[in-house]
């Protein structure tokens, strides 16, 4: 493929967001990367607003606990938690949609691409609404902002909390999970800390709890106040302490920066340009937002072996399409399935390292259904696939879903499903207003992909259908978009 | 005459040839269909680290009693099988199989250096890794990498589910995922695909483009295969409505049909059981018992059950002692099920847990994993172990 400017800006809204929107397209024929990535910063740096889809009377039952809760020291009774975890089923597909809407939609493309790489960093699974949604805000407040910051609100947050049974975590009786977890995952990485450290370490985390409002709490007669060693280091600490003993280490900035290049630049890691990175996102004290300007601002990004060597995550896949191709969902929910059945759910993580990506994301299976997407969604067309039930490790909890959707009205086969959406094609044509005919093809397969496609023209005549320029741009439009390039950005 | 252009006209795989041809002349087939009276290896992971002490119960050793106070099962609640052993009260089809020889136990199975980790466990298993090492290709993978060089369809693996485990993955091939071979055939047989794979027929690309289109060539050519052996021979047997019941069910569809598939790969999960372990154990259990329960009988209802070898496992057990809210942590060693008519050892095959010489509250392990897919590999599936783990094997006994 020819490194075209118009290329370089799609591959930087790949990257540092989900893809171009139709009508941005023609802008990037001239604009340059920085003042592309100037428009992102700007956008993604103002306060996002809080998602909140939680159920009215769910509030209601949680308001009046809350004041019964500060005068004698009540817990949910079991018929109350029963119905907050039903309702919180609900509720959490509305929030994964809220959510994908505001990454089809959000100018502030850069904050919700990255929140979305927090999601899966700081995965946690909660059966409780609020503390889901919380936990959300959390990530995409601080996600430009600190690293520090980010750990230290996400570990005492309810959902955390819950999620890695720190609120089990006692004196007498420790619960390693969290300790364990936060250093594995959230900060140094495997091999980098020993069991000892794990064990010292969930002393230093007893105490930490969080109340039915989603508040952190701290129960002192619960908390082990005795000297630990911890990665070296002698006191008597708190879990405070510890995460600020964990951000101390260079690694934590090796492993999050390692991360971070995989996620956005190439599966394929330079380690001299990640310590590079890694050094510099450390002497900042961990300055998210300069370490993901320095990555969208530099030449190497925008070298030929980056460009279209990324596949897409379920999530982009999803979110790119709608933004390229403006539509109206009727059964929005179906969504859900598509995500589960391509191997990434928000809000459900496979297991607390979250989402491996890179290939992980295809196998004989997912690549076909992701190929059949853009035809499904065109023509109404039927699919019949069950997701996966519940994961690996997912702390016991089963996943309480029964996806029993069932859609009616298109389809042949009985009980199949369909996404029954209208795709606004005039939107979607205008950016090719000014291209003549004879080059609307190739100009399409230069706005979709990012990689030349083997694809021959014999094969896109074959399926293309010939009555109306109209007719010319849908069916290119659609074949284009199944083609295995088109799951590369 | 006919008979002869007409199997040349088919396009489906060498399985539409072969009903074409009488019985007499199946034990001329290419070698890569499996004869009746084959070996088959289906590997069933327990996810999210199964508490083996609560599974293989250790009921005459009071450590384990007084370690476990609230969560210890009571002999009399457990199901015998020695005077030192019992099962877990749900698992009364394993039972009937040890008491008719069906039935292997293998004890404080693991490793070196153990980790405790589930991403991290999970994967030194499906690897069969050391737990220093970061291998990207798994076990079975590599098996198939071994066995399948230069054939067009690798169903030699096949995971029942949506999503491809690491452990089908291997170095050139990888095994093929699929909830059931309809729909797998559905999703893959559009002349669309077909097309754009003629046209990238014989480019040479960089990663990860030459990935997907190799995968998509592999998934295309044995859906068909896998397809049509399904439709030969179903199983017309009773299996319980849960996800494992199925599961088997299509697996035990495909056994009957002589398909050239080796390995077979499912999961069951979560056994993570840091709380409330016993109701959650109690509901995994009973799944797990009642569809392992329906697949036996009927592989032996169809004069297969000598051929299967079936093996249970877990990425970790769990701590001798519970922990304050109703559950155990991540452990260390934990024990395998064996389950088949061809066992040369039966019951317990090594000793039950010493649970009086324990490595910081967690057992430490008798037999090395990777010696049990040795056995496995090399006695059952007739494979070059040493290749495929990297490594010699001291192997057991148990086939």
């Amino acid at each position: 493929m020819i490194i075209t400017n118009q290329l370089k800006n799609q591959h930087l809204m790949w990257r540092a967001g989900f893809g171009p929107m139709a009508e941005d397209v023609n802008q990037f024929r001239h604009v340059s990367q920085k003042d592309l990535f100037k428009a992102l910063i700007k956008y993604s740096s103002l306060k996002p607003e809080y998602i909140d889809v939680a159920d009215n009377m769910l509030k209601g039952l949680m308001m009046g606990i809350g004041d019964t809760a500060r005068m004698q020291k009540k817990d949910l009774s079991g018929d109350q938690k029963k119905e907050l975890r039903k309702q919180s089923v609900q509720d959490i597909k509305s929030l994964n949609l809220s959510w994908l809407n505001e990454m089809v939609n959000s100018d502030a493309q850069l904050r919700e691409k990255i929140s979305l790489f927090w999601h899966g960093h700081f995965a946690s699974r909660n059966l409780n609404i609020f503390y889901a949604q919380l936990l959300l805000d959390t990530i995409r407040r601080n996600a430009l902002g600190n690293f520090g910051d980010l750990l230290r609100e996400v570990s005492k947050s309810a959902a955390m909390i819950n999620f890695l049974n720190n609120n089990q975590n006692k004196k007498d009786h420790p619960n390693e999970n969290f300790a364990r977890e936060v250093m594995e995952l959230f900060t140094m990485g495997r091999g980098h800390y020993t069991e000892t450290d794990v064990k010292e370490a969930a002393r230093a985390f007893t105490g930490w709890g969080a109340n039915l409002q989603g508040e952190f709490v701290f129960r002192k007669f619960q908390h082990d106040d005795g000297e630990k060693t911890i990665l070296g280091k002698t006191g008597n600490f708190d879990g405070d302490d510890v995460l600020d003993i964990l951000l101390q280490e260079k690694q934590t900035a090796h492993f999050i920066t390692t991360k971070i290049y995989r996620y956005f630049v190439n599966d394929q890691p330079d380690e001299s340009r990640i310590s590079a990175l890694a050094d510099r996102f450390y002497q900042n004290h961990y300055d998210i937002k300069d370490l993901l300007e320095t990555i969208f601002t530099s030449d190497w990004f925008y070298a030929p072996n980056n460009i279209g060597a990324v596949i897409k995550s379920p999530v982009q896949l999803l979110a790119g399409i709608r933004r390229m191709l403006p539509m109206q969902i009727e059964n929005e929910e179906v969504q859900l399935l598509v995500q589960r059945l391509l191997g990434q759910l928000l809000f459900y993580p496979p297991n607390v390292a979250g989402w491996p990506g890179g290939t992980n994301w295809i196998d004989s299976s997912s690549l076909m259904f992701r190929m059949r997407i853009p035809q499904i969604i065109y023509a109404s067309d039927d699919f019949q696939m069950k997701p996966k039930d519940d994961d690996d490790q997912m702390m016991g909890m089963r996943d309480m879903e029964e996806t029993t959707t069932k859609f009616k009205g298109v389809g042949k086969i009985k009980g199949g499903q369909a996404i029954r959406a209208t795709i606004d094609w005039d939107k979607y044509s205008e950016q090719f207003d000014s291209v003549p005919e004879s080059s609307l093809q190739e100009e399409i397969g230069r706005v979709l992909l990012q990689t030349t496609p083997a694809l021959q023209t014999s094969t896109l005549q074959k399926y293309t259908d010939r009555s109306s320029r109209e007719s010319i741009l849908k069916t290119t439009t659609i074949q284009l978009m199944s083609t295995p390039e088109y799951q590369l950005c | 005459m006919l008979i002869k252009r007409r199997a040349f006209l088919q396009t489906g795989g060498l399985a539409t040839a072969s009903l074409m041809l009488p019985k007499f002349l199946k034990a001329f087939e290419r070698s890569n269909l499996v004869p009746p009276g084959n070996k088959v290896l289906v590997v069933l992971q327990l996810s999210g680290g199964n508490d083996g002490l609560n599974t293989v119960i250790p009921v005459r050793n009071d450590i384990y009693y007084r370690s476990r106070p609230h969560l210890g099962i009571e002999k009399e609640k457990a199901l015998t099988i020695t005077d030192e052993a019992a099962l877990h009260p749900a698992l009364t089809g394993f039972r009937e199989l040890y008491e008719d020889g069906s039935l292997g136990i293998l004890n404080a199975v693991g490793y070196p250096n153990p980790d405790r980790s589930h991403f991290r466990s999970m994967d030194i298993w499906q690897t069969a890794s050391g737990s220093q090492e970061y291998v990207y290709t798994g076990w079975l993978g590599r098996y198939l990498d071994a066995q399948c060089a230069g054939c067009d369809k690798p169903t030699q693996a096949l995971e029942v589910d949506d999503v491809l485990s690491l452990a089908l993955k291997g170095n050139r091939i990888k095994g093929i995922a699929l909830k059931d071979p309809r729909r797998l055939y559905d999703s893959s047989h559009e002349q669309y695909f077909k097309d754009i794979l003629a046209d990238h027929a014989g480019k040479k690309d960089e990663e990860p483009v030459a990935y997907l289109y190799k995968t998509m060539a592999e998934t295309i050519s044995s859906a068909d295969y896998i397809f049509q052996q399904s439709k030969l021979r179903p199983t017309t047997a009773t299996y319980p409505d849960t996800e494992l019941g199925k599961n088997l069910k299509t697996i035990a569809s495909l056994i009957l049909s002589d398909i050239n598939t080796k390995v077979y790969y499912l999961s069951l999960g979560s056994f993570d059981t840091h709380v409330g372990q016993q109701g959650q154990q109690q509901r995994l259990f009973t799944e797990l018992n009642d569809a392992v329960k329906a697949f036996s009988t009927d592989l032996k209802a169809n004069n297969r059950f000598q051929d299967l070898l079936m093996m249970t496992f877990s990425e970790f057990g769990r701590r001798v002692a519970q922990n304050a809210s109703g559950g155990t942590d991540h452990g260390t060693a934990n024990n395998m099920f064996l389950i088949g008519g061809g066992l040369q050892q039966k019951g317990l095959i090594n000793p039950m847990p010493d649970l009086a010489n324990l490595e910081e509250g967690d057992l430490k392990y008798q037999v090395d994993f990777r010696n049990v897919y040795g056995t496995i590999l090399k006695k059952w599936l007739d494979a070059s172990d040493r290749e495929i783990l990297g490594r010699p094997a001291n192997y057991l006994q148990f086939v």
